[in-house]
């Protein structure tokens, strides 16, 4: 490792810009002529539109226009598209209903988009969006997945009886029934994964610009895969083609998800731009974002694992209901399928695993991937269910498990997963130790003293990032691949640019991908620039999520390298007359091994761009690009151990000690990897302490629609966390990397809940454990 | 945020004429609660009358037991108190765990009296102290002050000044916030003084602020944690929301009062 190559904690290069204030997001583009947009929104959870009576908010000072559903149609505006096709078990496919991207005839939750209010002020149009008078005809609403799919439910979609989009399953149910009916020991539970609203610190915002003098269009907004939002609007939404539309997503603060989807916004704003004739911004506030920002989770399920007199498991058995919103947004539908019930088998050996899953649709915001999607509910369901049997098997949990670990790779699980590599005990082992798990009853005893419950629980989870080799995941319903791109100039006088289809929203790839670079050519980082996020710069790229741009987006920058560096090898063996396979990189030069000749990069671009001495018939120029997909997931895990404190009196939950062990095999920067860990272990702690979507189930009305009622985790809900690693290197990729963004957020929660049952001895805890929540569990 | 027509008041009489002179006038303290309000478009005064540059309305003087605080002084004022803090360092403790350094930069004792929120922090201090609440035109006594959710006895217009109070021999304020928005779902403030125990509950009761008179017997008869045992909190008498159940708030003023008694003790 070099001073800035792999392996390095290297201060992160686009932090600067961040902390100075000088970062350049969507809501910072200004461009001449630039009007403004406000969102009518549906105030109802449920109704017929009647009419739109816009006459007195187009008298409006200020007011430029007012565009709505019937106008979007008629210029044939495609409908918002779910983009991975699910088959329910008897083969039907699912039963998406039309999401147009403002609503026509029908709302369906508060805060469906009407219509766009274009004027010259964004106060000018907020105050008009709020004088036109729709007439609507409200209809009964339901919030809840399990009430949705009940007879005399409210009908949401004529595509959906019963509100039900698809009924999926997955394994063996005959097989895992015959387990059960055998084992020894059933546990059995049934848990809720709480809705979650996603809260990215910069809420969404779009730029539709129309240039009528070339036809064409760009567009800048706060996306996860700018690429990605181009295909999807020329494809489907009939917006403009390809290669009339340019998507910009500079600078995001954060994503979590919530921004890989094409909202209707962005696609207004567009469409609006060409209508009026004038450049349209939008941009949400807070509330907005609440009600319109994708949420995550929120699924009913019932688990049955069955064990042997030996205790290892022999079966398990898996239902749930997902309630996936009002509309199917763009990944909904795999989240709770191929993204979650493909990881029910965890880190245990199962012979026998089978999963039923239905989607539903609700009258609330619609649901799709967040941090983790799918991977929380799964491993929240499994690593309950151990800690929970280890309770009732009176064994140690971390005994249970490791009893039922898979050791030998690759494992093919019945839930078609292979894993292909991992050592599960060494997390496991080195938790325990960093958490002194054995001194656990004396602080227990000690903390009685104090008049504290203390408790211990443990989770040791897996998940499958990297996602996803194209083929297998086209093979299961996927509208696209998940291959990644990547391109590496070599300047002519040395310096590089790597092109990446990954889009950096606070991952910090601008560091990393340099680190990646410097490491192979032995160049420092502030001599590589990273270019992503724009369409018109950038190659086809699939964009940034399921912790895919370190396991893909880096490969490709790492194969599109291999070619740089057989190309210079050629051009430095003929300036330096010595065979080809003699030549090594190092330390910013092409050397001759074993001698003292070399050529420092900057000459050898240079002598690639002047061309006046190449080997014979060699191109000039030093550029070379890659597409890289992956052959497998790559499967990060790890163990995290939770100690918490309860008040009896008020049934607040400190936690008082909290160590993740990771392993993410190869790992670029150690500093940004524990602050990926460190944010996904405070939103898991959110999952699990502070953090609820709530609605009213009678009026579909958000209750928690602002910081006032919705508990995002602060600073001093947090314990310091102690975080540690190990390493297996990931065999499905040339770096050996795992992915690390969402593993905190994934394996914390069932951590948290498993410490808070053990203190207060009651298993029943539903999320968020909040004050109340503990304490109603104690009395009960 | 509506649009409105903004004035700066330099003093406590031009702020009334400017106030009662405009269609829908709103007096502006620290802006912290009434801002807000606005930008979410809940409220649209047509026009806003800044208090915050009267001199008259600022300021802190304690002589012997007696505290005045000027209406316009700031939460973070009254926390780093050094004369408040050496009378009654429990003030200074509830003014700290208000809402956070901005807030706390920015909000006002008058600001906050004014506006009563149910789980606002300074009104159980103002009855438990039973301070006086000073306006442009009277004095009115904590306990008439304080009338319901978000109401209190100030006509139009009418301008706190200040609050005063005698300082009690020992007093503890204990909150249990709201893990959202952390103001408070139960808010205990006891005052032990010459006239005897004052118990002020904030957070919790379904009418506001009040002052629990059976807690306050119970201390007169044995300032101690345990002769609250026995007190029974009514749970038809509290506040009922998603961040915490009737029978939930009742536990809570209880475990706060015994809390802060320990504390004052
Ligand atoms: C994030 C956040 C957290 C908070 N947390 C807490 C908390 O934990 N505990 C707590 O108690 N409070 C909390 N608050 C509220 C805060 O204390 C406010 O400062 C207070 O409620 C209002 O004071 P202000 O000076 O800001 O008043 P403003 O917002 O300026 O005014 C509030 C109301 O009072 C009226 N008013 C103001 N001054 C006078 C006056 N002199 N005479 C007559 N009427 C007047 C105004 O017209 C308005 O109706 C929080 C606020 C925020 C934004």
């Amino acid at each position: 490792m070099g001073v800035e190559g792999i392996g390095a904690s290297v201060a992160r290069k686009e932090d600067k810009r961040f902390i100075t204030g000088k970062g350049r997001y969507t809501d910072d583009m200004i461009v001449p002529g630039m009007k403004h947009a406000a969102f009518v929104r549906s105030p109802h959870a449920h109704a017929k539109i009647r009419g739109i009576d816009k006459s007195e908010a187009l008298a409006m000072p200020g007011v430029i226009d007012i565009l709505d559903g019937k106008q979007l149609t008629a210029d044939a505006i495609g409908n918002i598209i779910c983009g991975w096709m699910i088959h329910s078990k008897d083969g039907s496919p699912m039963n998406m209903g039309v999401w147009r991207p403002l609503a026509e005839d029908t709302v369906r939750y508060v805060g469906d988009a009407v219509a766009i209010v274009v004027a010259d002020t964004k106060a000018q149009a907020r105050e008009a969006a709020e004088a036109v008078a729709v007439d609507y005809e409200e209809l009964a609403a339901v919030t809840e997945a399990v009430a949705a799919l009940k007879d005399g439910a409210p009908q949401i979609h004529p595509e959906a009886a019963n509100n039900q989009i698809f009924d999926w399953e997955i394994g063996s149910s005959a097989d895992v029934d015959a387990a059960i009916a055998n084992a020894a020991h059933v546990t059995e539970l049934d848990v809720v994964n709480n809705r979650l609203v996603p809260n990215a610190i910069e809420p969404r915002a779009a730029l539709g610009l129309y240039n009528a003098a070339e036809d064409h269009y760009t567009c800048w907004t706060t996306s996860q895969n700018p690429h990605v939002a181009r295909l999807v609007m020329s494809a489907f939404y009939n917006v403009a083609p390809e290669n009339k539309l340019r998507v910009i997503a500079p600078d995001v603060g954060g994503g979590f998800g919530s921004k890989i989807y094409i909202y209707p916004e962005e696609i207004v704003c567009l469409w609006a731009s060409k209508c009026t004739g004038v450049p349209v911004k939008w941009n949400c506030d807070r509330t907005e974002a609440f009600l319109t920002d994708a949420h995550g989770r929120d699924h009913v399920s019932n688990i049955k694992i069955a064990f042997d007199a030996d205790h290892r498991i022999t079966g398990l058995k898996v239902d749930t209901i997902a309630n996936l919103g009002a509309y199917m947004s763009l990944f909904s539908s795999s989240v709770p399928t191929y993204l979650y019930a493909t990881l029910l088998s965890g880190q245990y050996n199962i012979a026998n695993i089978h999963a039923n899953v239905r989607t539903v649709y609700t009258n609330t915001t619609p649901v799709d991937a967040y941090r983790g999607a799918g991977r929380p509910e799964a491993s929240f369901l499994i690593e309950r269910a151990m800690e929970t049997a280890a309770r009732e098997l009176g064994v140690s949990p971390a005994d249970l498990r490791r009893k039922n670990f898979i050791r030998e790779f690759p494992h093919e699980t019945p839930v078609i997963m292979t894993y292909d590599g991992g050592n599960f005990d060494a997390p496991l082992d080195a938790a325990m130790k960093a958490s002194d798990y054995d001194g656990f009853p004396a602080r227990k005893a000690e903390a009685a003293g104090r008049g504290k419950l203390r408790g211990i629980g443990m989770s040791c989870y897996i998940e499958a990032c990297g996602i996803a080799p194209s083929q297998a995941v086209g093979a299961l319903g996927a509208g696209v691949g998940l291959w990644e791109s990547a391109e590496v100039r070599v300047n002519a006088v040395g310096t590089i640019e790597v092109l990446t289809g990954s889009h950096s929203h606070g991952q910090g790839h601008e560091t990393t991908f340099a680190q990646l670079v410097a490491e192979r050519l032995g160049v420092g980082i502030d001599t590589v620039n990273i270019v992503h996020g724009d369409t018109d710069k950038v190659q086809m790229g699939m964009g940034t999520y399921g912790s895919r741009s370190g396991a893909v987006g880096m490969s490709a920058i790492s194969v599109a390298l291999d070619k740089v560096e057989a190309k210079a090898k050629k051009v430095a063996a003929h300036l330096l007359e010595a065979d080809e396979s003699d030549i090594v990189i190092e330390g910013g030069e092409l050397k001759v091994a074993g001698t003292d000749k070399s050529v420092p990069w900057f000459q050898l671009a240079l002598a690639c761009y002047t061309a006046h001495n190449l080997p014979e018939g060699m191109e000039p120029g030093l550029k070379e690009s890659a597409f890289f997909d992956p052959s497998n997931f790559s499967f990060p895990s790890g163990c995290y151990i939770c100690e918490v404190e309860v008040d009896p009196d008020t049934g607040k939950t400190d936690i008082v000690q909290f160590v993740a062990a990771d392993d993410f095999g190869t790992i670029i920067n150690p500093m940004i990897v524990d602050g990926q860990v460190h944010g996904g272990v405070a939103q898991g702690i959110g999952q699990a302490l502070l953090e609820g979507c709530v609605y009213d189930p009678d009026t579909g009305q958000l209750l928690t629609a602002s910081y006032m009622d919705y508990t995002m985790p602060r600073a001093d809900d947090l314990p310091s966390f102690s975080v540690l690693t190990t390493k297996t290197e990931s065999p499905s990729n040339p770096l050996g990397l795992k992915g690390c963004g969402e593993a905190g957020a994934i394996g914390s929660p069932p951590a948290v809940i498993n410490a808070i049952t053990d203190a207060i001895g009651n298993n029943n805890v539903p999320m968020p454990a909040s004050p109340q929540t503990v304490w109603a569990a104690l009395k009960a | 945020m509506y649009e409105t027509n903004y004035h700066r008041a330099s003093s406590v009489a031009e702020a009334a004429s400017l106030v009662s002179g405009s269609d829908d006038g709103k007096l502006l303290s620290g802006g912290q609660t009434l801002i807000p309000t606005m930008k979410q478009r809940l409220a649209s005064p047509s026009d806003v009358v800044d208090l915050r540059h009267i001199a008259e309305l600022k300021g802190i003087t304690v002589s012997g037991s007696n505290v005045k605080i000027g209406a316009g002084t700031t939460h973070a004022e009254v926390a780093q108190s050094a004369e408040i803090n050496g009378v009654c360092p429990a003030l200074c403790g509830l003014a700290a765990h208000i809402g956070d350094p901005h807030v706390r930069n920015m909000g006002t004792i008058g600001g906050s009296i004014a506006n009563n929120d149910p789980a606002a922090d300074y009104p159980a201090a103002m009855v438990a102290l039973e301070a006086t609440i000073h306006t442009n035109s009277r004095d009115i006594s904590a306990a008439d002050f304080f009338v319901g959710l978000f109401e209190t006895a100030l006509g139009d217009n009418e301008i706190v000044t200040a609050v005063s109070f005698d300082a009690p021999s020992r007093a503890a304020y204990q909150k249990f916030p709201n893990p959202a928005s952390r103001y408070a779902m139960a808010g205990v403030f006891v005052a032990r003084g010459s006239s005897g125990t004052r118990v002020g509950v904030t957070g919790a009761g379904s009418d506001g602020v009040f002052r629990a008179s059976d807690m306050e017997a119970a201390l007169d008869a044995n300032f101690s944690a345990g002769s609250l045992e026995s007190i029974n909190v009514d749970p038809s008498a509290m506040l009922a929301d998603m961040h915490g159940s009737a029978e939930y708030r009742a536990n809570l003023v209880k475990v706060m009062a015994r809390r802060a008694v320990e504390a004052a003790a």
